[in-house]
């Protein structure tokens, strides 16, 4: 067990864990910050994403010992009132069904835009290709990133 | 085409001023009770005797509808459709419509599940009602206030008028004095013409809490004093624990028990993190308990099978198939096969269950809770009433949370541990140990005359833990005079179970691609061949005939349309259409050569489901469909070796992804007609559109999922864009 303190959306939290924890569970399990989505555990569907510096990460397969005092954002801190341009792309478009992956789609969607916000249309399908949605909402994932894109000077 | 309805006191239940004011109206289908609801001397609304209610909704003073959705949201878009619709009837401001998840209440609420594309066509009546009885009462309340005839008054987005006097009042300024109406004998519902909610598409009214990350679902669920625990089953099915070792998975921190019942070793601790890892130590020696399958064995079962004289059950039998196949100028057999798949939604499975001595609690995603309670109150040996169970909205569902499987195991490991507890699985722990898509197998055959015409048409089925496969009163039964349908089930230790469009998820490939290839054998087009059928099923109909023949046909012309079929020089069409869950789809797939190899554009879709509910929601189910359907005919496939899987996680268990779905363009048919489910019928048809469309393009003709791995398809990623 160690302890750390971590910057997460502008604040300091501290956390008492084994140093192996993935950030994932950290931010779920210890600090309540359950928008960021467990799907498989190894980097693949993308449900987990967050920032890590700006740049978009799985949590799942970052361990805590390797976050330091590299700030980190998380869902919950991408906008203070939700509406942040890829989430009111994404409410203006209704993308979600089921909903599970979309904080994850939105956090790879703005890390993106961030990078290169005007991207083309293969490089939205490029970049969101990591992000799994089972329900196949990925139509309106990339309309969404394209109007989000579209709204940005 | 107004229709009025006689509602007697069975139908509604008697409204009461609820504790702060305001009407509150609850509604009930089932005739076996007779219902009351009654005001208690607080005001608070209580009831009495056996009361079924199916729903209510409730109007504050301030003009708030509060509307309960009871079904399971897994992403069907149920929680956003079915207030629509009592919304509708009442004539309220949507804007001031608040949606909440009702929990598990078997005497408040009738089919409280998600599956079968049922809640629509099954609630629709009684929700128009619940929204038309509250709005009468409303309009009563107003006549009686201002001392005028009801025939006088209008109502329009959440408004009573007098439009003589120009008089008006809001839902929530007559709420109270309306909970003292007598509740109306007959309510007139709208004339569809007159719809304001119904066919507009309203955004998901959980939008906001999903894209900022709320805690909505049972993995975000979390009680203060809460156990974590995950549990190690058997690595292959037919196998049983022989020994548990736990010491070294006991000395981890944050462990506090690990518990051995049935064929689990759960281990219970502080963290998700602390209880996977003191997991991995378990020593756990398993030893033979059933049969030990191979994907290989089963491949070798199906075909001696499908020969086999013996065992089969017949689904149907019209005419004399044999005398038809031994006359025929021309036969076609092929066979199609598919494989193991895991619903894999995106939310593995959790459940949280606290199992203390005066009662059971239990929360999380199931799209059944009645049947999770049932199952866990056996279990228990607890009456069915001491159990609560929490619906959270679902990360998908796809028909795996129709087993109880993962909440019954919850509720054991409470009762054991006398504690809350959580239970999560990993994505591995679903892939090994969850339920499946079974694997089946169909052998069809064709007769046809000198004609082209079809004489006689055959299909056996045969499948692991597939009771019927055939579905056999759909298309072509009732075209072709003489048939045969028969199926045989294989039993088998690994766990099956339904997966959205159970069994026409695999059989409408199967039988819309052989169709395809008999039409184009006896130099037909797909589209005109299938026609030809449908009309010779209406003049002259072979036994019963389970689907709307105006209706498929109307389908297949409206795709048909749309998609310039037959008139695209320079791509390959692929047809298909298909009848499932009271819904009808059709579909072309459009596939291009490019560099030589093809490249899939676009896919059209037709779909009948009646009156749609809701424009965005429809589009959404029939995309996501069409895109579920093509990503598990492209790539998904679950194998086994010596009982256990293959595909253990993403990285080899193939999900679809953004770059290979194609352009998806969904058309409705306004027909009027009451609505039907949409949650499960555009999937089942992608499959044969693509399948057809590859081999027009190709000349190379798919018999088995996943496409990507047949030989056929060696070198090309259909789905990839170039």
């Amino acid at each position: 067990m160690a302890h750390y303190n971590l910057q997460i959306n502008g604040k300091s939290y501290e956390a008492d864990v084994d140093a192996d924890t993935p950030l994932l569970w950290v931010l779920r399990d210890n600090l309540s910050l359950v928008g960021t989505k467990y799907g498989c555990g190894i980097g693949q569907c993308g449900a987990c994403t967050v920032h890590l510096n700006g740049i978009a990460v799985r949590s799942c397969s970052l361990v805590v010992a390797a976050v330091g005092t590299k700030s980190v954002t998380t869902i919950e801190g991408l906008s203070v009132n939700g509406d942040h341009p890829v989430q009111a792309a994404w409410a203006e478009i209704d993308v979600p069904q089921c909903g599970y992956c979309q904080t994850g789609q939105i956090m790879t969607a703005s890390a993106l835009l961030s990078k290169n916000p005007k991207p083309t249309s293969e490089q939205i399908d490029t970049a969101m290709n990591g992000n799994i949605c089972r329900c196949g909402t990925y139509h309106r994932i990339h309309e969404a990133v394209a109007l989000a894109s579209s709204k940005l000077k | 085409m107004s229709t009025l309805l006689k509602t007697n006191r069975r139908d509604f239940i008697k409204i009461a001023a609820t504790a702060g004011g305001g009407l509150f109206l609850g509604f009930q289908l089932s005739d076996s009770f007779a219902s009351v609801l009654s005001v208690s001397s607080d005001g608070i609304v209580e009831t009495a005797g056996e009361i079924s209610f199916n729903n209510y909704l409730s109007i504050s003073p301030d003009g708030i509808v509060t509307i309960f959705s009871p079904n399971p949201e897994l992403g069907q878009n149920i929680k956003t459709s079915f207030p629509m619709i009592v919304a509708e009837e009442l004539d309220a401001d949507w804007t001031k419509v608040k949606v909440k998840q009702a929990n598990l209440d078997a005497k408040k609420y009738e089919r409280q599940l998600t599956g079968g594309s049922g809640a629509i066509p099954h609630s629709w009546e009684r929700l128009r009602k619940a929204g038309a009885t509250a709005r009468q009462m409303l309009v009563e309340a107003a006549a009686k206030r201002w001392n005028v005839s009801v025939s006088t008054l209008t109502t329009d987005t959440g408004v009573v008028w007098h439009k003589e006097s120009g008089r008006k009042l809001s839902y929530g300024e007559l709420a109270t004095e309306a909970s003292t109406v007598p509740i109306p004998t007959e309510v007139k519902l709208k004339d569809i013409k007159d719809f304001k909610i119904i066919g507009t598409a309203l955004p998901n009214v959980d939008n906001n809490d999903m894209i900022t990350g709320k805690p909505l679902y049972g993995l975000d669920f979390y009680r203060e004093g809460m156990l974590f625990a995950m549990i190690q089953r058997p690595t292959s099915f037919g196998m049983k624990i022989k020994s548990v070792d736990a010491a070294a998975a006991k000395a981890m921190p944050g462990i506090s028990d690990v518990v051995t019942f049935k064929n689990n070793v759960a281990v219970v601790g502080k963290s998700t993190w602390q209880v996977e890892k003191a997991r991995k130590l378990l020593k756990i020696e398993y030893e033979v308990e059933g049969a030990i399958e191979n994907t290989t064995d089963h491949d070798r079962l199906f075909k001696e099978l499908l020969d086999s004289k013996e065992g089969a059950t017949v689904r149907r039998k019209d005419g004399d198939v044999d005398a038809a196949f031994a006359s025929a100028a021309k036969v076609i057999t092929k066979e199609y096969q598919c494989p193991f798949l895991s619903h894999a939604p995106m939310e593995p499975m959790n459940f949280f269950a606290h199992v203390r001595p005066d009662g059971v609690e239990l929360v999380g995603p199931s799209q059944t809770p009645e049947a999770a309670r049932t199952e866990t109150a056996k279990l228990l040996g607890v009456a069915p009433e001491t159990i609560t169970l929490e619906l959270t909205r679902l990360g998908g569902g796809f028909g795996r949370r129709l087993k109880v499987d993962y909440v019954v195991e919850a509720a054991e490991l409470s009762s054991l541990i006398k504690a809350p507890v959580k239970v999560i699985w990993t994505r591995e722990d679903d892939l090994t140990g969850g339920s499946y898509r079974p694997a089946v197998r169909y052998r069809f055959g064709a007769a046809l005359d000198a004609n082209g015409s079809l004489t006689g048409y055959k299909l056996r089925g045969v499948g692991i833990n597939v009771a019927n496969s055939t579905r056999e009163d759909n298309f072509p039964s009732g075209a072709v005079d003489n048939l045969l349908i028969d199926s045989i089930e294989h039993k088998s230790p690994i766990t099956t179970g339904a997966w959205r469009a159970p069994i026409t998820n695999f059989l409408a490939f199967a039988e819309q691609a052989f169709l395809d290839e008999v039409a184009l054998a006896s130099n037909q087009d797909p589209i005109q061949f299938r026609l030809a059928l449908l009309e010779k099923a209406k003049k002259s109909p072979v036994g019963a005939i389970k689907y709307d023949i105006d209706r498929t046909k109307a389908v297949i012309e409206l795709v048909a349309e749309k998609s310039g079929w037959g008139k695209k020089k320079n791509l390959a069409q692929g047809f298909s259409v298909y009848f499932s869950h009271r819904s009808y789809v059709a579909q072309v797939a459009e596939v291009e050569m490019k560099n030589g190899k093809p490249s899939l554009q676009k896919i059209y879709a037709a779909a009948d489901c009646g009156i749609v509910i809701n424009k965005s929601g429809a589009n959404q189910q029939v995309t996501g469909g069409i895109v579920d359907g093509l990503g598990h005919a492209l790539y998904g496939q679950l194998t086994f070796k010596d009982g256990a899987t293959e595909q253990k996680n993403f990285n080899n268990y193939r999900l679809i992804r953004m770059k290979e779905v194609p352009e998806v363009e969904v058309h409705f048919v306004n027909n009027g007609i009451d609505p039907t489910g949409l949650g499960e019928p555009a999937l089942p048809p992608t499959g044969g559109a693509v399948a057809n469309a590859y081999f027009k393009a190709t000349g190379k003709r798919l018999y088995s999922q996943p496409f990507s791995k047949q030989e056929e398809m060696k070198g090309v990623n259909l789905g990839e864009k170039m």
